[in-house]
């Protein structure tokens, strides 16, 4: 399956103009336009809550909303049976395996990030390899909720992502209504990133409460701001390019459960020049994986 | 497009882009909307609802005559509520009300409730019932507030079969196993606006279980970005007829629909 870059900004420009919404969105259209394709990539997809009895149907699914909204490629992790909060060494090798199965019929619209659990450190680091160092996959993530991040039972798959220039995709979550156990929130990143100066952390969720978890990342550089699941509230992308810097914000959506609608209007519905728009939807993306793409041979 | 989920003034826990009335009506109308249904964020907190509606109404007068869709706040709990409900119907000439059971602290359950809906029926008035404001994971923490608790509703509905009534920010309605949901969701005077479904096929899935007749596009703009209920109608490639009926179709039926 190939995709044509030029489809991107056609898909874009067409969910503006043919629903008949004209004025605002035509200039947004027309300035993404300008400033050269929108490429957009989503760093955080799965593929739970989706029709279809396997992986490679379930992302017929997707690619086809895909294509609708102009998205050209997802970050794919683990998510296709409900969520388990420690999960045995079986049940993440078997995600794992949806989504390298995902990679092999979609290569043009999919990327891998391999699922693990803290839990079981040994057998996270022979999973990476199989996964990452010896497999097609080419991030972390997303780590959910067996074990908060802070814990020192990361640092050596901390240490194995640095040594592949791999980025890392913790989820992350402030909930008012109080966290699950072990679910971490975007202070535990940050003493993880701040154990490993060196590594690259993607933010996820930027806590949910995203008025906190970006006033908690703002000092340390090597946490990304990811904006994916959770409701499209007004100010969320704005807050995060001022604090942040536009090259500290990723766009993902957190598909299936949510949808690529609600998560991309953060990004072209914010009140930020387009040039930033390019880099949150897929330009800073592109840039923390250029190198293990680059040692893989993959395109960026 | 007509949005009938849109709001007037300032969020109590944020400043928005858009919560100046001038400012909202501008900016919905470059996006393409021709007609909001507006309700008030002072409807949340404020014990004076007859200010609210006042200050509802005039702000609608002012900024969006033709445009702005007034949708007064009536709180059942609150004394003397019927003459707020007459004052929105005749002295405001409101089409409807926007009930937040939530905020208000009572349940769909509560005979004053049912007291509100016949009033309501009695006047040809829609009722707009906003079963949540925003996610209780990211609500302000000394102030938590629930969803609304639908369920009461099929008990209730089948008593007012004239009754216009329309469900905003229903969250993940699609899929939702509870009988008393899904029995609410089959009738034909419930209508469901988009603000809050979710899902890669959340639409689709919505109208599938509801009717194509019966989805309302609604944003819950200024608090959301308004491009995320306009994305979700673009991207479930819905047919045509339909795709122009969530839009715009259902509301001005919904409006125009005699008792």
């Amino acid at each position: 399956m190939t995709f044509d870059r030029r489809t991107v900004v056609k898909g874009i420009v067409a969910g503006f103009f043919a629903a008949g919404v004209h004025a605002g969105a035509e200039s947004s259209a027309e300035a993404l336009e300008r400033t050269g394709p929108m490429r957009i990539w989503d760093a955080h997809s799965h593929l739970g809550s989706l029709p279809g009895d396997t992986p490679e149907e379930r992302m017929a699914v997707l690619v086809r909303h895909m294509d609708r909204l102009g998205v050209e490629r997802l970050i794919l992790s683990q998510g296709f049976d409900e969520y388990i909060s420690h999960p045995t060494p079986q049940q993440v090798r078997e995600e794992n395996d949806r989504v390298m199965r995902v990679l092999q019929h979609f290569p043009d619209r999919a990327y891998g990030s391999v699922y693990l659990s803290p839990d079981n450190v040994e057998f996270c680091l022979q999973e990476f390899d199989r996964c990452v160092k010896d497999g097609p996959m080419i991030g972390v993530g997303e780590l959910e909720t067996d074990v908060r991040c802070n814990s020192s039972a990361l640092d050596p798959i901390v240490e194995r992502a640095i040594s592949m220039n791999v980025p890392i995709l913790q989820h992350t979550w402030m909930k008012t209504s109080g966290n699950e156990p072990g679910e971490s929130t975007p202070y535990d990143l940050v003493e993880l990133a701040r154990r490993h100066p060196e590594g690259k952390f993607i933010c996820g969720h930027t806590g949910g409460n995203w008025e906190l978890g970006i006033r908690a990342i703002r000092d340390t550089k090597n946490v990304y701001a990811e904006i994916a699941g959770s409701d499209p509230t007004s100010g969320f992308t704005e807050m995060a390019v001022r604090e942040l810097g536009a090259d500290r914000v990723i766009y993902g959506s957190d598909v299936g459960g949510r949808s690529f609608a609600s998560q991309i209007a953060k990004v072209i519905g914010a009140e930020i020049p387009d040039s930033a728009k390019k880099l949150i939807l897929g330009g800073n993306l592109r840039r923390l994986f250029q190198p293990v793409l680059a040692a893989k041979g993959l395109a960026s | 497009v007509i949005d009938t989920n849109v709001n007037l003034f300032r969020w109590p826990f944020r400043r928005l882009i858009g919560d100046d009335p001038a400012e909202l009506v501008t900016r919905l109308r470059k996006k393409g909307v021709t007609q909001a249904w507006a309700g008030s964020f002072e409807g949340l907190l404020c014990r004076d609802v007859a200010g609210v509606n006042a200050r509802l109404a005039a702000a609608c007068r002012e900024h969006g005559p033709n445009f702005l869709v007034p949708f007064g706040c009536i709180n059942p709990k609150s004394p003397d509520w019927e003459e707020d409900l007459r004052r929105c119907h005749e002295n405001h000439h409101m089409v409807g009300i926007r009930l937040y059971p939530n905020y208000h602290g009572y349940t769909l359950g509560e005979p004053a409730f049912a007291k509100l809906l016949s009033m309501a029926a009695n006047r040809n008035l829609i009722v707009q019932i906003a079963l949540s404001m925003e996610d209780v994971r990211t609500q302000f923490p000394l102030m938590l507030v629930p969803p609304v608790d639908p369920a009461p509703l099929s008990e209730l509905i089948p008593q007012f079969p004239h009754l216009r009534l329309v469900l905003l920010n229903a969250g993940h309605w699609a899929g939702n196993r509870n009988p008393s949901v899904r029995k609410i969701s089959q009738a034909d005077n419930v209508y469901l606006d988009i603000a809050m479904n979710e899902g890669v096929v959340g639409l689709t899935r919505l109208i599938a279980e509801t009717s194509p007749a019966r989805v309302v596009f609604g944003s819950h703009y200024p608090f959301f970005y308004f491009e995320s209920a306009l994305l979700k109608v673009r991207s479930a490639d819905l047919p045509r007829d339909q795709e122009l009926a969530v839009y715009e179709r259902n509301a001005r039926s919904l409006l125009h629909q005699p008792s």
